[in-house]
């Protein structure tokens, strides 16, 4: 590193200035421009000097990159997984909910056949019940026309 | 491997000897990313290796070696808007980190303090400027490259580098000149 005071101006840099164009007035942009240079330089000198890392630099990228690729394969393989599974379990469950649905169906079509057979059973009932007594005399007509 | 093989081989090695410093901290004041400074900047001695017997002589081995750096890196900055799906990220440290660098002189901490913040204000500017005026000024300013060696550098006319480098001068007085305003 630089030993020497890299702010100060010499006659010789002051001489660097003016041959830039720099107007004498313009001190304040010369000695901005100056301590530019003087930053790039100290910043240029410490990193072309410094011991090399460019291969921890690639592995440390590359264990990232590898990294990042099982972490997105993972997510990756774990959304479609999940996906599967999901849509198994609707089709599992939609399966189970038709067999429920076409039992009950059989039961309600069960119920109300019963229904309709003791229905019928007391309507036949009702039918096949005796003649009350004010048609007595014309049922006993029709058993004289039957026995004829 | 006969004696002008030989002949030819030691004087590049000087020339990257003698050059590598000065093509180094050009790709990094213009890219701010230290691995890709030095990438480029072997890619630039690997390109000039190759064509080291095609080099005539006609400008300085300076010009011709920083010729090549100025298009690698126009190349680089080209193909990374074509790729940038595959380099989002860039390594470029901030103006404020880059501003940290100042030369281990004897001066007080307040000089320090007011160089690293004239040196920010520089940086903000320089961000501000096109490619061809930020080359422009790096070159003068950074490298002291003469007129003529700029224009040979980058193929320009002299007339068309004193332009761009009269608005790169502009935009640096602007912006210390918006500093100065606001400590006003």
């Amino acid at each position: 590193m630089r030993q020497k005071d890299e702010f100060s101006e010499s006659a010789e840099s002051r001489a660097k200035w003016d041959a830039m164009g720099l107007e004498e007035q313009e001190s304040e942009l010369r000695e901005s421009l100056s301590h530019f240079k003087a930053s790039v330089d100290a910043w240029s000198e410490a990193m072309i000097s410094r011991p090399r890392t460019a291969r921890e630099v690639i592995v440390r990228r590359s264990w990232r990159v590898a990294a990042g690729w099982t972490l997105g394969c993972a997510l990756l393989a774990g959304t479609i997984s999940g996906g599967v599974y999901e849509q198994r379990q609707k089709q599992e469950q939609a399966r189970v909910a038709a067999v429920r649905e076409a039992e009950h169906q059989r039961q309600l079509a069960a119920e109300r056949a019963r229904e309709e057979e003791d229905l019928l059973a007391k309507v036949d009932s009702d039918i096949s019940r005796q003649v009350p007594d004010a048609m007595e005399p014309l049922a006993s007509l029709m058993a004289e026309d039957d026995s004829k | 491997m006969t004696s002008a093989d030989d002949r030819a081989a030691q004087e590049f090695a000087e020339v990257v000897a003698s050059h590598r410093t000065q093509i180094f901290r050009f790709l990094l004041a213009s890219t701010r990313d230290v691995d890709l400074a030095e990438t480029l900047t072997q890619d630039c001695f690997l390109k000039a290796h190759r064509n080291w017997s095609s080099f005539r002589g006609d400008s300085s081995a300076m010009t011709w070696l920083m010729r090549i750096a100025i298009n690698l890196q126009k190349d680089h900055w080209r193909n990374r808007r074509m790729q940038f799906w595959r380099h989002a990220r860039t390594n470029s440290v901030d103006l404020d980190e880059a501003s940290d660098w100042l030369p281990s002189g004897e001066r007080s901490a307040e000089h320090k303090m007011l160089a690293r913040e004239k040196v920010a204000h520089v940086w903000r500017a320089v961000e501000g400027l096109s490619e061809r005026q930020r080359t422009v000024f790096l070159l003068r300013f950074v490298d002291e490259m003469e007129l003529k060696e700029i224009a040979q550098s980058t193929g320009l006319s002299e007339g068309t580098v004193k332009a761009h480098l009269s608005r790169a001068l502009g935009r640096v007085r602007a912006e210390l000149g918006k500093s100065d305003e606001t400590k006003g």
